[in-house]
């Protein structure tokens, strides 16, 4: 088939099948809208299911059980020294988890009428989605959702190679490294520097700035930190990587003017919108520097007839805002009046103890010279952790002084991902403090911590 | 940079309008005043002009959709793409005033049926330019009023729909969380009011009306048999209007115990003045009617009995006495009766009234009525004897008290002082709340019209 031969009308072309982009889609299929996914890889699932989120936190899971087991000697339990075999680990990640998401995902298309498209999708204009590759086509639709997500930042002059990984090559655990240096001490380096730790890898994490997990609080952050210096063989702030060369047998990474060997290196230091290549400089859609679209509140370009959602409009890079904003974009081209005003998008790193914060945190109130009141809850005092063996973990809550609402929570602990959902819940909804401390928390569980926090703000 | 235009506020108790036909299409440049969209509301067809001078860049709705008070009908795009932009919009392009459409050209093609004339307005007086504000859309062009309000996300979406700003509704929930009935009353309450409350006084004019839910009142239908058992059937959908009607009837055969009192009035005599007069009146630009003098002794004779004329605050445990007599008048047109409203019909001379409803009549013939010649009726008549019949039971017009219904007049055999005489006799159904009134106060009410029927020289003012 020749390119062009093709030529069909839809109602929406959405690009890229990730979280944004499936969310989209099938929020516009139930809408009544004929709607086609042009995907590269012809798959829905994206970043998120085949190169993030999902194999990333089964690995977790992995390291979580070899983290237990490992405590468990605390209290007389002894399983023997852990024995990984890497290829049933994998096949477990990718068929008996990634794939079955997978394929969750392309029956759910299918039910609800959504076709997916293989190729890359390229504006030739306003009007025209032109699918390169598996299935050349051009689309014409009356509107186009952007959705092609976000790919691991390069670091200039640092080629990726066997040995030099991204968090992609990273998730597919090839082999357990003896010493694996990840650069950048952001949330992907350090669950990725967790996971092969916990196989058994010598880390050695490399961050350039004072700090782990830049931009959160660091009360939350130095419980993780704690842990990381025990678990890693090293871990260097304010330590730039200057030069990584591959030599016989490793990687020779110099940092701060000192030369290292590695058997391994991860290089995590963010993600950069894939927007590059797409055709919108033929539409009125604009990109920032960044290369981010610049979107507005119904997610909309400055072309009438297109749309933006995820990675690919900037931070955060969460696949949980992008899955909000494919059911806001949807709507609006429905023509309902729907609007991405959430107040809180909530942020996990999947690290051991998992650190979680929604809202407004205590480092962007300093920033912003906001006055709020904070509200502390150390695990210590709580009796579910003391069962658990992790006393390691705070609850805080950042609340208005003057009408007692709460505007943000940070949790520091095992299980603070699922934990802050209550908080996520209660902040955009506009809840009271003396709400949180006035609902009845089952006893005894982690979940408590947060009326225990509450009530500290009622007293006195 | 688009600007939205919302649906703006059509007129008291109008929550939502039908989309007749949208009149541009995307990529059009239109003028500001250019026509834009008709749409129908349950009183009227509204050609809705456009607001601004500037390029359609997406039409939101389409033909036979329903569309709420704010909800975004039209987007217009960049004036610098192609269109020329009053001096005006150029120096203020976000003025939120501007959401507002003009006056909205009222063309009456349809209306309610007969016995729902347009209810009391609720006496709006939140200032015009406040209500605009909150009906202005957040838009990515405003980014000077930011940050979250305290509001859950459905309430959220709420004023979305309604096309509430929330930066500019005061929040009444704990800790300043703005709630559902916070952005109803910033919307002008019209939310879940689809069937105008008039409880406003002037004496309370601001309070939003509690929100009412007439279809729920008590009452669920229960449900219907499968009638394929006794042969094919079919289903149609009902239109807007339609549905508008049903609600209504039901909410006032469900709410207001009726009570109709039948009578009849002589007016031989009356016709005889009418035929006698009709030329000399005509040649003054006036069309003498019988409708005319029934609306004229219909209203003197409510100034004799107030409580028909008034409205039952049930809420209150208060009856509202209306200091002035609108009476609305069943009017047909091509697509269905309507209910124009003429005011103050008790203190004007009859040949005003005659005059007025006239004009008023052809006005809602032409498509040229406004909206304020369709509300503010505190009394109906209803001439549903053009097509023939002996007598009607009309539905009163909910929120009001009474409403006359008058079939066709005949000559009839009367006995006068022992003889048989023919004589023109009129059917009256009186239509009461017997909330209200007794079936005692009925009749005299119902007589005080007659007697007034039967000595026309009073309705002419002769015996002043």
């Amino acid at each position: 088939m020749v390119m062009g031969d093709l030529v069909r009308d839809v109602d929406v072309v959405v690009i890229g099948g990730g979280p944004g982009g499936y969310s989209a889609a099938f929020r516009c299929a139930e809408l009544g809208l004929e709607t086609v996914v042009v995907d590269a890889n012809k798959r829905l699932g994206g970043a998120c299911l085949f190169e993030g989120c999902i194999p990333s936190k089964a690995l977790l899971h992995v390291a979580a059980v070899l983290g237990e087991a490992e405590r468990a000697k605390e209290f007389g339990v002894d399983f023997g020294p852990a024995r990984v075999s890497l290829d049933p680990l994998r096949k477990w990640k990718a068929e008996r988890v990634v794939g079955k998401l997978a394929r969750g995902l392309a029956s759910v298309a299918k039910s609800k009428g959504v076709e997916v498209v293989g190729g890359r999708g390229v504006f030739e204009d306003a009007r025209t989605v032109r699918v390169e590759g598996d299935e050349p086509q051009a689309l014409k639709f009356r509107h186009a959702i952007v959705a092609v997500g976000s790919a691991p930042s390069r670091l200039p002059g640092i080629e990726l190679s066997e040995r030099v990984m991204d968090s992609t090559a990273a998730l597919e655990v090839m082999e357990i490294p003896e010493r694996l240096l990840v650069v950048g001490g952001g949330y992907i380096g350090l669950e990725l520097g967790q996971v092969y730790a916990a196989l058994g890898s010598a880390v050695t994490l490399v961050e350039m700035t004072d700090g782990l997990l830049p931009g959160a609080d660091r009360d939350l952050v130095q419980w993780l930190a704690r842990r990381v210096d025990k678990q890693f063989a090293a871990v260097r702030l304010n330590a730039r990587l200057e030069a990584l060369r591959e030599t016989r047998g490793g990687v020779e990474a110099t940092i701060a003017g000192t030369a290292a060997t590695f058997d391994r290196a991860l290089i995590a230091v963010g993600r950069r919108p894939l927007t590059d290549g797409l055709g919108l400089e033929s539409t009125r859609a604009k990109l920032d520097p960044r290369g981010f679209v610049a979107i507005d509140a119904r997610c909309a370009t400055a072309d009438p007839r297109i749309f933006a959602v995820g990675d690919a409009t900037g931070e955060p890079m969460l696949a949980h805002r992008a899955m909000r904003q494919g059911k806001v974009v949807a709507e609006v081209i429905a023509g309902r009046p729907a609007a991405f005003d959430n107040t809180v998008v909530p942020a996990v790193v999947f690290t051991d103890p998992e650190i979680a914060w929604c809202g407004l945190t205590e480092t962007r109130a300093a920033a912003d010279g906001r006055v709020v009141r904070v509200a502390k809850f150390q695990w210590a005092a709580s009796g579910r952790a003391a069962t658990l063996g992790r006393s390691d973990g705070m609850t805080k809550l950042v609340v208005d002084p003057e009408s007692g609402r709460l505007l943000g929570a940070g949790i520091a602990g095992p299980g603070a991902g699922e934990l802050i959902a209550e908080a996520a819940l209660a902040v955009e909804t506009a809840l009271l403090a003396e709400d949180l401390a006035l609902t009845i928390h089952t006893h005894p569980t982690l979940s408590e911590t947060l009326m225990e926090a509450a009530e500290t703000l009622l007293r006195g | 940079m688009s600007r939205p235009f919302v649906l703006p506020d059509l007129g008291e108790g109008l929550t939502e309008a039908e989309i007749v036909q949208v009149l541009v299409r995307e990529g059009d440049v239109i003028a500001e005043d250019a026509p834009l969209l008709e749409v129908e509301t349950d009183k009227a067809t509204v050609e809705i002009p456009s607001p601004m001078s500037g390029r359609v860049e997406k039409i939101h709705v389409e033909p036979h959709q329903t569309v709420k008070v704010g909800q975004v009908l039209v987007t217009f795009g960049d004036a610098a793409a192609g269109a020329t932009p009053t001096g005006k919009q150029a120096a203020d392009p976000l003025d939120p005033t501007r959401t507002r459409a003009p006056e909205p050209r009222t063309a009456v093609r349809d209306g309610r049926a007969r016995q729902t004339a347009p209810a009391e307005p609720a006496r709006q007086t939140a200032p015009v330019g406040q209500r605009a504000e909150a009906r202005a859309l957040p838009t990515a062009e405003t980014p000077a009023r930011t940050g979250p309000v305290p509001a859950t996300p459905s309430t959220r979406r709420l004023a979305r729909e309604l096309g509430v700003d929330l930066h500019t509704v005061r929040g009444t929930g704990p800790g300043g969380r703005v709630t559902d009935d916070d952005v109803r009353a910033a919307s002008g309450g019209v939310a879940t009011t689809p069937a105008p409350v008039a409880r406003a006084e002037p004496s309370q004019p601001a309070a939003p009306t509690a929100p009412a839910k007439p279809l729920a009142t008590h009452v669920s239908e229960p449900p219907l048999p499968n009638f394929e058992q006794w042969g094919a059937i079919e289903r149609q959908p009902l239109s807007h209007l339609r549905r508008t009607i049903a609600e209504r009837m039901t909410l006032s055969a469900t709410v207001i115990p009726h009570v109709t009192h039948f009578d009849r009035a002589d007016i031989t005599d009356l016709d005889a003045i009418i035929q006698r007069n009709l030329e000399p009146v005509k040649a003054r630009g006036v069309t003498l009617t019988l409708t005319a003098f029934l609306l004229k002794a219909a209203a003197l004779a409510l100034r004799e009995h107030p409580t028909f004329n008034a409205t039952l605050d049930a809420a209150a445990g208060q009856l509202i006495l209306k200091r002035y007599v609108h009476v609305g008048v069943a009017v047909a047109t091509e697509r269905g009766l309507i209910v124009p409203v003429l005011r103050d019909v008790d203190v004007k001379p009859l040949l005003d009234v005659a005059r007025e409803l006239g004009a008023l009549a052809q006005r809602v013939r032409d498509g040229k009525a406004t909206l304020d010649d369709l509300r503010g009726g505190s009394f109906t008549v209803t001439n549903i004897g053009a097509l023939g019949g002996t007598g009607a039971i009309p539905i009163i017009n909910y929120p009001e008290v009474a409403i006359l219904g008058v079939s066709r007049a005949r000559p009839e055999p009367v006995v006068r002082d022992g003889r048989i005489e023919p004589r023109l006799l009129l059917p009256l159904s009186l239509t009461f709340d017997h909330r209200v009134a007794d079936g005692a106060d009925g009749a005299r009410f119902a007589s005080a019209i007659v007697r007034r029927l039967e000595a026309p020289e009073r309705l002419l003012g002769l015996e002043l």
